[in-house]
């Protein structure tokens, strides 16, 4: 691959514009109240762990996280679960409504999550589900099984058909294959298409907002609230903010080679 | 790869089609049911007919002047954004190591702004950027520039944009990356032999070959920026006054704000709509790119 002059210089400026903000957080995370209101300092001239002591010994802070983890993984599987068998079929077979079906879906993607706090409000309180993980777990379905079907439809497509037509002629129950054969050959698709799930219900609040009160309450939420209340606890916010960037970072290597088609929805 | 024609595949869409269903068009329908209506509280719904959208798209009204208002901001914001981080995402994407570990290195940290959630995205570029605690607003105004995110509208302003690109233009190189990444080495040979000048090759070997992606980036962004509501929300709170308010940022404050139901499903309604018909048409761009792209890679 060819590049550009300066390459190198570019590169290094842009990441550096990256990094900094995440670095002024991870600063501020270790630097107790006084510091960080009384002096500007570029790292931690007293470091202190009081932040993170308080969100993991105080209930309604981590609470926040464990609620959080709820519904992700809720949703993470709900959406690959009914988004395998889509996507072999659109895969694999041509239907009545396909294409239809396909741009339905995009629409839905595309959809503002503001349009859908209200009656989304509403709907789950009629049915009881209101505060519970599962309000949001399903609510997030709308972009998040529309983004499982597409990863999950490449990575099958890549699977050769007479693997399909081999096993059939075995005697393989359809079930039975797609449970025996077909998941495991795109056990990485499953894991890619699993990761993105989560990584967009990690990050969203508006909906997650909406649809608790009390006992269901994600992190995102506990940390918009609190701010106001606590009179600015800089150094806690940053914490909690440090906190909730842990899970993508951590995984983040794994799946680096798979995150331009993670957020095409699998179109490239 | 021809597919067969099989209708029995209905029922292995049917699950997914009855989750979306469920979350879309069902409370799809409770909004078109509001904004037919008034209400004035205690659950006593009045026949209003089309007059919310009436009022919607007026702008001498109170609520029409708002929406318009709130439509414009969104789509100046969605323009500049887009004419920042095309452009730029290409440049990043082409300045991108050519082998090594440093290109693990490199992807990885671009995609961290990607994951991050929305709200500590906002968190953290509320915290850089103010004057008395953050580097960004401490170093401007150390340097003579008046910077206050909160009490100025340019300020608020720049603040969004530069967050917005901060969070985004990676995805945009990322993308394009992966394009660039499927051009064959012996492109590059041809090119060298013919002589072509390093602007030749971007103009008539890599951007081609970017076009479908750079597409899909386009259509991101735009649909993602024209819905922003979480990170202009954490960071100025759609002040100062209105002037970061966005489409979104309007609608939660008359819906869940005002609970004005009539009004709120009438404006999403009418956003939804704006958000269909762009979709459908990029839609309809990428399928006639994909049908064009077949015929070649069948003779070569």
């Amino acid at each position: 691959m060819h590049s550009i002059p300066g390459r190198r210089l570019i590169m290094g400026l842009f990441l550096i514009f990256l990094l900094l903000p995440i670095y002024w957080l991870v600063n501020m995370s270790f630097k107790t109240n006084a510091e960080i209101v009384s002096s500007m300092t570029l790292w931690p001239h007293t470091p202190t762990l009081q932040h993170y002591k308080r969100i993991f010994t105080d209930e309604s802070w981590y609470s926040g996280y464990i609620n959080s983890l709820e519904y992700v993984v809720l949703n993470t599987i709900i959406s690959i679960s009914v988004a395998l068998p889509a996507a072999y079929a659109f895969s694999r077979y041509r239907f009545l409504g396909d294409k239809h079906l396909f741009f339905w879906l995009l629409s839905n993607r595309m959809a503002p999550a503001a349009v859908y706090a209200l009656p989304f409000f509403n709907l789950y309180s009629a049915i009881g589900l209101f505060d519970t993980p599962w309000a949001v777990a399903l609510a997030h379905c709308i972009f998040n099984v529309p983004l499982a079907v597409w990863i999950l439809e490449g990575f099958v497509s890549g699977v050769p058909r007479e693997i399909d037509e081999t096993a059939f002629l075995d005697g393989y129950s359809f079930p039975r294959f797609f449970i025996k054969i077909l998941v495991p050959l795109i056990a990485s698709g499953i894991g890619v298409a699993a990761f993105f799930c989560f990584m967009f219900s990690w990050v969203e609040l508006l909906l997650a907002r909406t649809l608790t009160s009390v006992s269901a309450k994600p992190i995102a939420a506990i940390m918009t609230r609190t701010v106001s209340a606590a009179g600015m606890d800089w150094g806690l916010l940053a914490a909690a903010g440090v906190l909730t960037i842990i899970p993508g970072a951590l995984v983040i290597w794994f799946v680096r080679n798979y995150i331009a088609s993670g957020f095409a929805l699998g179109r490239v | 790869m021809d597919k067969t024609v099989n209708q029995k595949a209905w029922f292995l869409v049917l699950p997914v089609f009855l989750v979306v269903a469920f979350s879309a068009v069902l409370p799809l329908m409770t909004v078109v049911n509001y904004s037919m209506q008034d209400t004035f509280g205690n659950n006593q719904f009045f026949w209003n007919g089309v007059g919310w959208f009436k009022e919607l798209l007026d702008p001498s009204t109170d609520l029409g002047g708002r929406f318009l208002a709130s439509l414009g901001r969104n789509l100046f914001f969605s323009m500049v954004i887009l004419a920042i981080e095309v452009p730029l995402g290409i440049v990043v994407a082409l300045s991108m190591p050519r082998q090594g570990w440093t290109v693990a290195a490199c992807l990885v940290i671009l995609a961290l702004p990607l994951l991050i959630p929305w709200n500590v995205v906002g968190t953290i570029w509320q915290i850089f950027g103010r004057p008395d605690i953050g580097l960004l607003g401490y170093v401007l105004n150390h340097i003579g520039l008046d910077y206050n995110y909160v009490s100025n509208d340019i300020d608020a302003w720049v603040t969004v944009i530069v967050m917005d690109v901060w969070h985004w233009t990676s995805l945009v190189a990322l993308l394009c990356y992966a394009g660039l990444k499927s051009i064959p080495e012996a492109y590059y040979q041809a090119a060298q032999i013919d002589g072509a000048s390093r602007w030749a090759v971007f103009k008539a070997i890599q951007l081609p070959k970017m076009n479908r992606v750079l597409l899909i980036a386009v259509l991101l962004r735009f649909m993602d920026s024209f819905m922003i509501y979480t990170e202009p929300f954490v960071v100025t709170g759609g002040g100062p006054g209105n002037s970061t308010t966005f489409v979104s940022i309007e609608l939660v404050k008359i819906a869940l704000g005002q609970f004005d139901l009539g009004k709120a499903a009438a404006l999403s309604l009418v956003y939804n709509l704006i958000i269909l018909i762009v979709c459908w048409i990029f839609y309809t761009v990428m399928t006639n790119a994909g049908a064009e792209r077949k015929p070649q890679e069948g003779a070569a």
